[in-house]
C-alpha cells in the first residue's frame, strides 16, 4: 500500500511515460519498414508499449491506498 | 439464410434480451442485491466508449490512413493512467455534491449557475447529435448490406426509404423506448440506473466477442496468422504505405490523441457511466486498467481486417467502413456476418441509450426546469408532486433527442464517413475540458470565465466544423466553405485567418481551444467570484480535505422541517423522501418531529437531496423558496475560506514543526524539572545546615552570655558551662568539616587517594584509634577478624573514616549499663564485608532507610560526648558507594543494631565483572540531573 503522496508521484511519472511512449518521435523510430516476427514494427511497438502501460497502471492502482479520510471541516465561530 | 426476416428477427431477439437484462438488473436493485456493484461490470459499462464508430469506423480509418485510428484509444488510456489526478477527484466531487450530469458538474462548480448549466446542455445536445445520427446510420447501413446477401452492394447514399419502412427509425424507436423504460423509471436522488448499466455491460461483451470473432476468422481463417497476412499486405504498395508513417502525418496523431483524452471524460455518456452511475469509488481502481485492456483487445484485429478487406475487394467499390461485415459475407460465413451485425447493433444501441439518458437528464435539470421554475405564471412553486412532471420532461426530451438524431442522419449524415462525424462530436465535447480541469484544480476560475470560454469555443467549433459539414451536405451554399462568410477570405471555415496547411480537425481544435482556454483564463483573471462561486470553488478544489458535511457552514438558513420535507417529497416522492429524512435523523440521533426548526445542516442536506434529482442550480432555487437560507456575507465566506485554506496549507508543516517543538519542549520540561528539584534540594540542604549550625551556636552564645553577665558564678558551674561551650564548638567544627566533605563529595571535587588497601589492617587501626573511648566508658569490644582478608581498592583515610564513624556511633548508642560492641569481618564472593554491631535500643524499622539521609537521626544518643551531626552515616554511604560497595543496617528494636558494609575486592574490580554493577549503582545526590547538566565526576578507574 502506497500513501497518497507516493501514488501521486508514480501516477505523474507513469502518465509522462505514456506520453513519451506514444509521442511522434518514438513512433518515427519504429515507423520504418522493419518487422518483428512478421509483424510490422510500428504495430508491434504500439501494442507492446500499450500492454506494458496497462500492466504498470494495474500495479500502481492496486497498490494505491483506496481513499484518504477527509478531515472534518472547520467550524465557523458561533455568532 | 440472411433473409430480411431472419435479420429482423435476430435484431428484435437481441433487443428483447437487452430489455430482459435491464429489467432483471432493476429488479435486483429494488431488492437491494445489486447486479452492477462490482468493478468488472463498471469497467464494461465504461466501454460504451466503443460505439459503432469503433466497430465499423476504425477499420475504415485504418484502411484510409493506417495506424492513426489507434489514437482514439491511446488517448483514453493515458487519461486513465492519470486517474489519480482527474477521474478520482471528479468522482469524489460528484459523490459529495450528488452531481447528475456533466452540465450539473460545471454549473455546480461555478456557483450553481443556471446559465452555465443551460449552455453546457445546449453544447452537448448540438455536439452529440451528429454522434447519435452516426449510430443510426451504421445500423441502417449494416442492415441494408445484409439484405443484399449474397451480393455485396453498397447502399446508395441518395436512397431515402419511406419513413415507416426505415430500419433506422425502427431502431431509433426501440432505443428511445429502452431509454424511457430504464432511464426514467423514477426520479431518484442518487440517479443510478442499474438495469441500464447491466444492459450496457452486456452489450460491451457482445460487441467485443463479435469483433474478435470476425478478427480471428479473418486472420487465422482467411490467412495463416498475422505474419502471413502482413506479408501478403506488404507486397501491395497501397497497403504497405499504411504501415509506414511519414513525419508530417503526426500532427493529426497529436490532435486525435488530445481530442480522445478529453472525450473520455467530457462526452456526456462517458461522464454518465464513469461518474454518475458509479456505485463505489473503489471500483475505479480496477477499471483504470480493465478499460484500457478492453480497448486494446478490441483494436488488435482492426488492421488485419482492414488489410484483408482491401485485398478481398481490390477494386475499391466496397466502403472500408463495412469491412467487418462484408469480409465475412464475401467468405460466405452467414452466421458470422449475422453475429458481426449484432455486434455493430449492440455498439450502436449502447451509445444511443446512455447518451439519450444523459442528455435528457441535462435537458430536464439544466434547461427546462430552471426556465419553468422561473415562470411565475405556471405556479410550479406551489404545485404538489412534481416528480411526474420531471419524468414527463425527461421522456419527452429522450424522444426529442433521438428524433433529432434521426433527422440529422436522414438529411445531413448520409454524405459523410463515420469517423469524421464522430470527430466533430469529440471536438464539441472537448470544449468542456478547460472548464472541468480548471474547475477542479484552479480555485480562481470564475463563472464568467467559464461562460466566456465555453461560448467562444462552441462558436468557433460550430463555425469551423459544424457549418462546413452542413455546407457539404447541401444545406448551406458551398461558397461559404470555399470563399468564407460574406466572401471574406480570412473567414474561410477551414482556413480561418489564413491558417492553412492543417487538416480540418487540427485546425478546428487549435482555434476553438485558443478561444476557449484564452477567454476562460483571461476573463477569470479579470472578474470577481460571487460568494456561492467562491464556496463551490473551494469545495471542488479541496474536495479531499473536507468531510461529508460540506458547505453547511456557509449557509445561515432556517426553515421548518416540515416545509423542507414537503419540498423534497414533491420532487422525489413521499417514500424516498421519508426514507432519506429518517436516515438523516438516525445518523445524527435526532428526532425530527421534535425539531421544528431545521438548522443549516438539514437545509444543506435537503438541497443536496434535491440536487440529485433536479440538479444543483434548480435545487438552489427551490430551497430558497422555503428556507430563509441566506448565504453568509462574502466577507465572512472569504474569512472562513482563507482561514481554512491557510490552516490546511500550513497544518502539515505545522504538524511536523509541532512534533519537533513537542520533543524539544519535553526535553526542556524534563531539564527544568531536574533544575527545580536541584534547587529544592539545595534550599533544603541550606536550611537544614543553617538550622544544624544554629543549635550549637545558640547554646555557645547563651552560655557565654551567662558567664559574661554573672562574673560571680561559682567555679563549678563556670567549668561546667565552659565544658559545654567547648563541646558545642567541637561539634560545630565537626559539622562544618563534614558538611564540606559531603559537599565536596557530592560535587565530585573530593580528592580520592585510591589504592590497594588491606581492609584487615584498616579495621585494626580503627579499633585501635577508638580504643580510648571504650576504656573510658567501660564498653566491651568484641573483635572477630579472619586471618587474611583480600585486598580492596579504596582510599585508606576515607575507609578509616567510615569505620571510626560506625564504631564511635556504636559506642554512643550501645547499652548504658552493659555496653557491648562487636566488630567483625568476612570475605566471600569477591567482596569483603565488615560489620559493626551494638546492643543498644535498636532502630525502628520505619526509620532504617532514612538514617542514611542527611540530618536524619534515629534517636538522641543515650550517652556521648557531643551528639551526632546527622551527617556521619550519609558520608559513610557516600564513601562506601564511591568504592563500589553497599552499606545497610539490620536491627530489631531492643536487640541492638548492626551496620554492615561490603566492598568489592580489588581482584574482582580488575576482572571487570562484579564491581561494575555496583559502580553503576553509585547514588549521587541528584543523579540524572547531574549527568545531564554536565557535572562530571572524577572517578579513577583502577590502573592495574
Amino acid at each position: 500500500m502506497a500513501g497518497p503522496a507516493k501514488t501521486s508521484e508514480r501516477s505523474i511519472s507513469l502518465f509522462l511515460l505514456g506520453l513519451l511512449a506514444f509521442s511522434p518521435p518514438m513512433l518515427l523510430i519504429f515507423g520504418g519498414e522493419a518487422s518483428i516476427l512478421g509483424i510490422p514494427s510500428l504495430y508491434a511497438y504500439l501494442f507492446g508499449a500499450w500492454i506494458v502501460l496497462i500492466a504498470l497502471v494495474r500495479i500502481l492502482a492496486e497498490r494505491a491506498r483506496p481513499n484518504e479520510r477527509p478531515r472534518p471541516p472547520p467550524r465557523p465561530e458561533p455568532r | 439464410m440472411l433473409k430480411g426476416w431472419v435479420v429482423l428477427l435476430a435484431s428484435i431477439a437481441y433487443l428483447c434480451a437487452l430489455f430482459a437484462i435491464a429489467y432483471y438488473g432493476d429488479k435486483r436493485a429494488d431488492r437491494g442485491r445489486s447486479l452492477i456493484a462490482n468493478p468488472y461490470i463498471y469497467a464494461l459499462s465504461i466501454a460504451v466508449y466503443c460505439t459503432s464508430w469503433t466497430f465499423y469506423g476504425s477499420v475504415g480509418r485504418a484502411a484510409a490512413s493506417g495506424i492513426d485510428f489507434l489514437t482514439i484509444y491511446l488517448g483514453p488510456t493515458l487519461t486513465f493512467v492519470a486517474w489519480w489526478f482527474v477521474l478520482r477527484k471528479i468522482l469524489r466531487i460528484s459523490k459529495a455534491h450528488r452531481i447528475t450530469s456533466i452540465a450539473d458538474f460545471i454549473s455546480s462548480r461555478y456557483g450553481k449557475s443556471t446559465v452555465l448549466g443551460g449552455l453546457v446542455t445546449v453544447i452537448a445536445v448540438v455536439g452529440i447529435m451528429p454522434y447519435i445520427s452516426l449510430q443510426l446510420k451504421a445500423v441502417s447501413t449494416s442492415f441494408r448490406l445484409l439484405l443484399e446477401y449474397p451480393a455485396i452492394v453498397m447502399p446508395k447514399t441518395e436512397y431515402v426509404p419511406h419513413f415507416l419502412g426505415d430500419t433506422a427509425l425502427l431502431v431509433a424507436g426501440c432505443m428511445a423506448a429502452f431509454s424511457i423504460l430504464f432511464g426514467t423509471r423514477h426520479i431518484d436522488a442518487s440517479e443510478h440506473h442499474e438495469g441500464m448499466v447491466a444492459a450496457i455491460a452486456f452489450e460491451s461483451i457482445v460487441k467485443l466477442v463479435a469483433f474478435l470473432a470476425v478478427g480471428i476468422f479473418v486472420t487465422f481463417g482467411l490467412y495463416g496468422g498475422f505474419g502471413d497476412l502482413f506479408a501478403k499486405a506488404a507486397v501491395k504498395p497501397e497497403l504497405a504505405k499504411l504501415l509506414v508513417v511519414d513525419a508530417g502525418a503526426y500532427g493529426q496523431w497529436v490532435t486525435l490523441a488530445v481530442l480522445s483524452m478529453a472525450a473520455i471524460i467530457c462526452l456526456p455518456r462517458q461522464f454518465q457511466v464513469t461518474v454518475v452511475e458509479n456505485v463505489d469509488e473503489d471500483h475505479l481502481r480496477k477499471a483504470v486498467w480493465l478499460f484500457p485492456l478492453y480497448l486494446l483487445a478490441i483494436n488488435i484485429f482492426v488492421l488485419p481486417i482492414a488489410f484483408a478487406g482491401m485485398m478481398q475487394f481490390p477494386a475499391g467499390n466496397v466502403d472500408a467502413d463495412t469491412f467487418v461485415l462484408t469480409v465475412p459475407m464475401a467468405a460466405k460465413q452467414e452466421s458470422l456476418a449475422l453475429f458481426a451485425y449484432i455486434g455493430g447493433l449492440s455498439a450502436a444501441t449502447a451509445m444511443v441509450i446512455v447518451a439519450t439518458v444523459a442528455l435528457s437528464t441535462m435537458v430536464c435539470n439544466d434547461l427546462v426546469m430552471p426556465v419553468l421554475l422561473r415562470i411565475k405564471a405556471l405556479h410550479l412553486q406551489e404545485r404538489g408532486d412534481l416528480s411526474g412532471l420531471l419524468l414527463a420532461i425527461r421522456r419527452g426530451s429522450i424522444i426529442g433527442i433521438v428524433m433529432l438524431g434521426y433527422l440529422y442522419f436522414r438529411f445531413i449524415g448520409q454524405s459523410v464517413t463515420l469517423v469524421s462525424i464522430g470527430l466533430v462530436s469529440f471536438a464539441a465535447a472537448a470544449q468542456f475540458a478547460p472548464a472541468i480541469l480548471g474547475g477542479i484544480y484552479w480555485r480562481g476560475a470564475t463563472r464568467l470565465g467559464a461562460l466566456a470560454g465555453l461560448s467562444a469555443g462552441f462558436l468557433v467549433w460550430a463555425y469551423t466544423l459544424l457549418l462546413p459539414s452542413f455546407a457539404r451536405s447541401g444545406w448551406l451554399p458551398l461558397d461559404f466553405v470555399r470563399d468564407g462568410a460574406f466572401g471574406i477570405a480570412h473567414l474561410r471555415p477551414y482556413e480561418l485567418f489564413g491558417l492553412g496547411g492543417l487538416d480540418h480537425m487540427t485546425h478546428a481544435l487549435f482555434w476553438s481551444m485558443l478561444a476557449n482556454v484564452g477567454l476562460y483564463v483571461a476573463v477569470s483573471l479579470f472578474s470577481r467570484q460571487g460568494a456561492v462561486e467562491r464556496i463551490q470553488a473551494a469545495l471542488f478544489v479541496d474536495v479531499f480535505r473536507w468531510s461529508g458535511e460540506r458547505g453547511s457552514q456557509f449557509w445561515r438558513g432556517t426553515a421548518t422541517v416540515s416545509d423542507l420535507q414537503a419540498l423534497v417529497v414533491r420532487f422525489i416522492g413521499k417514500r424516498r423522501a421519508d426514507r432519506a429524512f429518517s436516515d438523516y435523523a438516525r445518523s445524527r440521533r435526532l428526532n425530527l418531529s421534535k425539531v421544528p426548526e431545521a438548522d443549516a445542516q438539514l437545509v444543506n442536506f435537503a438541497e443536496r437531496l434535491l440536487a440529485g434529482a433536479i440538479g444543483a442550480a434548480s435545487a438552489r432555487v427551490m430551497v430558497s423558496t422555503v428556507a430563509k437560507a441566506e448565504i453568509i456575507s462574502i466577507d465572512e465566506v472569504m474569512k472562513i475560506l482563507d482561514e481554512t485554506s491557510q490552516v490546511i496549507e500550513y497544518s502539515h508543516q505545522l504538524e511536523q514543526k509541532g512534533q519537533e517543538l513537542e520533543r524539544a519542549s519535553a526535553e526542556l520540561r524534563e531539564a527544568n524539572a531536574r533544575l527545580q528539584e536541584l534547587d529544592r534540594l539545595k534550599d533544603d540542604f541550606l536550611s537544614t545546615v543553617s538550622h544544624e549550625l544554629r543549635t550549637p551556636l545558640t547554646s555557645i552564645r547563651s552560655f557565654t552570655e551567662i558567664l559574661f553577665d554573672n562574673p560571680e558564678l561559682a567555679l563549678g558551674e563556670r567549668e561546667r558551662f565552659l565544658g559545654i561551650i567547648a563541646k558545642e564548638s567541637e561539634r560545630l567544627t565537626r559539622l562544618i568539616n563534614q558538611t564540606l566533605d559531603l559537599a565536596k563529595m557530592e560535587a565530585g571535587r573530593m580528592e580520592w587517594q585510591m589504592e590497594r588497601v588491606n581492609p584487615k589492617a584498616v579495621v585494626e587501626d580503627a579499633v585501635a584509634a577508638t580504643g580510648g573511648l571504650f576504656e573510658e566508658r567501660g564498653i566491651h569490644l568484641d573483635l572477630q577478624l579472619p586471618l587474611r582478608l583480600p585486598m580492596v581498592y579504596a582510599d585508606r583515610d576515607r575507609l578509616m573514616q567510615v569505620l571510626v564513624n560506625l564504631i564511635s556511633n556504636a559506642a554512643d548508642y550501645c547499652d548504658e549499663a552493659d555496653g557491648r560492641v562487636s566488630v567483625w569481618s568476612s570475605a566471600r564472593q569477591d567482596q569483603v564485608t565488615v560489620g559493626v554491631g551494638d546492643n543498644g535500643p535498636g532502630i525502628p524499622r520505619s526509620v532504617q532507610t532514612q538514617i542514611f539521609e542527611k540530618f536524619q537521626q534515629a534517636d538522641t544518643p543515650r550517652r556521648g560526648r557531643t551528639g551526632g551531626t546527622g551527617l556521619g552515616l550519609t558520608i559513610c554511604r557516600q564513601i562506601v558507594e564511591h568504592f563500589g560497595g553497599t552499606i545497610g543496617v539490620e536491627s530489631r528494636p531492643g536487640k541492638g543494631a548492626q551496620f554492615v558494609f561490603s566492598l568489592p575486592t580489588a581482584a574482582a574490580l580488575e576482572h571487570g565483572g562484579a564491581g561494575d554493577g555496583r559502580r553503576q549503582a553509585i547514588r549521587w545526590l541528584i543523579p540524572a540531573a547531574g549527568r545531564r547538566l554536565g557535572f562530571k565526576r572524577k572517578r579513577r578507574v583502577p590502573a592495574e
